[in-house]
């Protein structure tokens, strides 16, 4: 069974239709890349996983959305308590005015997980885990803000995983940083794969052909098609998908 | 052309903002200025002098101890110094200064002083020369005003005779508990509010609620004075039955009214100016829309908030109609259930009535220095608590 289920999904911001009848299935532990251009709805689909686009006033949606065969815009469903079993990475690194060890402890203080030990412990194991520990072990009480932008990436990647959700959003993770960085970002992403599913939002097709097991090309809010990444980048089922890879737009 | 018009905009705006820094550098001199002389000027009102038998062994006497002879609280000079023990005569000039001329004046003045073991004679001091011709006259040396008994002393009376009495302490402490409470009771409730409109409130009640309280700012203070003075005076009165409703309470409840939007506004903007990426990021680890607003918005703002925090204390400790109006005027000890007064009512109420250089008006200045000086002290602290939270990332 596919740990993500979207089944006929349209999403209006006010009057736009942001998404028209998008349906696909993610599988347990894969990476699954969408990709399109800007204002296709990429984002609001992810956005919508994890119910971010709840902040978001004057929205609609129709269509059923389920994760681990239950749907989370049923009534009685406790967004918190969803957001912490799929967590998100923003397009901006967006560390808080913390310390470091703060930062990645935030998720766990807040959903009163563990003692002091165990927070101290699941820290360096976040970190660790975000390939980040070696650099930061000696500055845990440093602000986060002194951290280089890939490293604030890294951070954020590592304060969504000590909470230990299931799925993992990436919007975007990499779009705001140098090449070195984007390249630490990916490997991180291909070992993370065996405990995580991950979706991710990119605008690099480079990227998705990268990392991702499974792609999704949207357009004009539209899923035009969703299939193996190899597939997907060698033998494009619609001629949109083939314009859009090859560069003709976009 | 445009670049000469340009440099032309740029000289005036430098000339401009120079011309700011040196007015308020030159009031600030000015109020130092016309304070200074207070602490050389004499304890004995200007134009008399104070005169003791020759026998008198006494040197000085202390402003207070000055007050309290010609009050007849203080009967005996055993109680001023040592070894002198003879009751206390008090003797005006004024009486034999209308029927004689001036030399017989002098005469019948020296003769009187020196006759009269017990006497303290408040004299005129033509020419500073008068009775110390005469043999058993002895002038007592001129004290000055000193800064500990300005600053430290617990008596206002500055049309006090002979020696008026310039004790700042009741004022100092007034002013500081009228705004300490004020503080106290619009801190909460302005954060309070400024967390409901920056978090809670749906935009539509936001539209109308933020123009409103902007709006209570701009009342002018003398309407909150009045208001204060007809509704909150006689509620106080009835609720803690009290002889009068004018109290530190009083003025407190109404400058925190006062203090309100202020707080509300600047504290609310902070709040709003937190990014949306950081409230995202927390909700999107599980943390509930209250974690969000306590461990993120909050903290974030923090400098905003004690900025606001600040500009209302700034607001209270100032805020010279409504103490005037409300707080009963008493300058002696605060209490929160009695009349206190502050020191900017102190100097509006008494400015007009000082005679300009004197002695009462050079204590007024350095009573509009010492508020100063307070209110700098204030904005300072709150500098430095923003500063560190700014540099430590927290």
């Amino acid at each position: 069974m596919d740990i993500i289920e979207a089944k006929n999904i349209d999403f209006y911001y006010s009057d736009f239709h942001a998404l028209k009848n998008v349906s696909l299935g993610i599988a347990k532990n894969s990476v699954t890349a969408f990709i399109g251009p800007s204002g296709c709805g990429k984002s609001t689909f992810l956005r919508l996983l994890n119910r971010m686009n709840d902040l978001i006033p004057d929205t609609k949606l129709a269509g059923k959305c389920l994760v681990n065969g239950e749907d989370i815009y049923a009534k009685g469903v406790d967004v918190d308590t969803l957001r912490k079993k799929i967590g998100m990475v923003f397009q901006k690194p967006n560390p808080f005015p913390k310390t470091i060890f703060e930062n990645i402890a935030y998720g766990l203080r807040v959903n009163r997980m563990g003692n002091k030990e165990f927070i101290r412990n699941r820290v360096e194991e976040s970190l660790k885990a975000a390939a980040l520990w070696d650099e930061v072990k000696d500055k845990m009480n440093r602000s986060a803000y002194d951290l280089s932008g890939g490293q604030q990436q890294r951070l954020c990647i590592a304060r969504a995983l000590a909470v230990k959700p299931d799925i993992l959003l990436m919007d975007e993770p990499a779009s705001a940083l140098d090449p070195i960085s984007t390249a630490k970002i990916e490997d991180l992403i291909f070992d993370l794969k065996t405990q995580y599913t991950i979706v991710i939002v990119t605008h690099n097709m480079q990227q998705a052909a990268r990392v991702s097991d499974s792609t999704g090309f949207f357009m004009l809010g539209e899923l035009i098609e969703f299939s193996d990444t190899k597939k997907m980048f060698l033998n494009p089922a619609k001629e949109q998908t083939q314009n859009y890879i090859t560069g003709r737009f976009g | 052309m445009k670049k000469i018009i340009e440099k032309a905009i740029e000289k005036i705006f430098a000339f401009s903002g120079m011309v700011t820094t040196v007015t308020i550098l030159l009031i600030i001199a000015f109020l130092f200025k016309e304070g200074a002389g207070l602490f050389n000027s004499p304890v004995v009102e200007k134009g008399y002098v104070l005169c003791v038998n020759a026998n008198n062994p006494v040197e000085h006497i202390s402003s207070a101890d000055i007050k309290k002879i010609f009050n007849s609280v203080i009967e005996d000079w055993s109680e001023v110094t040592s070894g002198f023990d003879e009751k206390i005569e008090l003797f005006y000039d004024e009486k034999i200064l209308n029927n004689y001329g001036k030399d017989e004046w002098r005469a019948k003045i020296g003769e009187k002083i020196a006759s009269t073991p017990g006497i303290i004679a408040l004299v005129h001091d033509y020419e500073k020369s008068l009775p110390k011709n005469f043999e058993g006259v002895k002038i007592l040396e001129e004290n000055t005003i000193l800064p500990k008994d300005f600053f430290l002393g617990f008596e206002w009376l500055p049309t006090s005779k002979p020696a008026p009495q310039f004790g700042v302490m009741p004022l100092i402490l007034g002013t500081l508990l009228v705004s300490f409470v004020a503080i106290l009771l619009a801190t909460p409730l302005g954060i309070g509010v400024a967390i409901y409109l920056s978090e809670l409130a749906q935009s539509r009640v936001r539209d109308i609620l933020k123009p409103t309280i902007e709006l209570l700012a701009g009342i002018p203070s003398v309407v909150y004075g009045f208001f204060g003075l007809v509704v909150l005076v006689p509620i106080i009165q009835k609720t803690f039955n009290l002889n009068v409703g004018e109290t530190a309470l009083t003025g407190s409840i109404i400058l925190a009214i006062m203090a309100l939007p202020t707080i509300i506004t600047v504290a609310e903007d902070a709040m709003r100016s937190t990014p949306r990426a950081m409230r995202e990021a927390s909700l999107a680890l599980g943390a509930t829309h209250w974690q969000t607003i306590y461990k993120v918005v909050i903290p974030y703002a923090a400098s905003g908030i004690s900025a606001a925090v600040v500009l209302g204390i700034g607001r209270a400790i100032g805020e010279t109609m409504v103490a005037l109006m409300v707080t009963g005027n008493a300058a002696r000890l605060p209490k929160l259930f009695e009349p206190v007064r502050t020191i900017p009512a102190t100097i509006a109420a008494e400015l007009g009535e000082a005679p300009g250089g004197g002695v009462h008006y050079q204590a007024l200045f350095v009573l509009g220095c010492a508020l100063f000086l307070i209110t700098m002290a204030i904005s300072i602290t709150a500098e430095l608590i923003s500063k560190r939270q700014h540099n430590k990332g927290l």
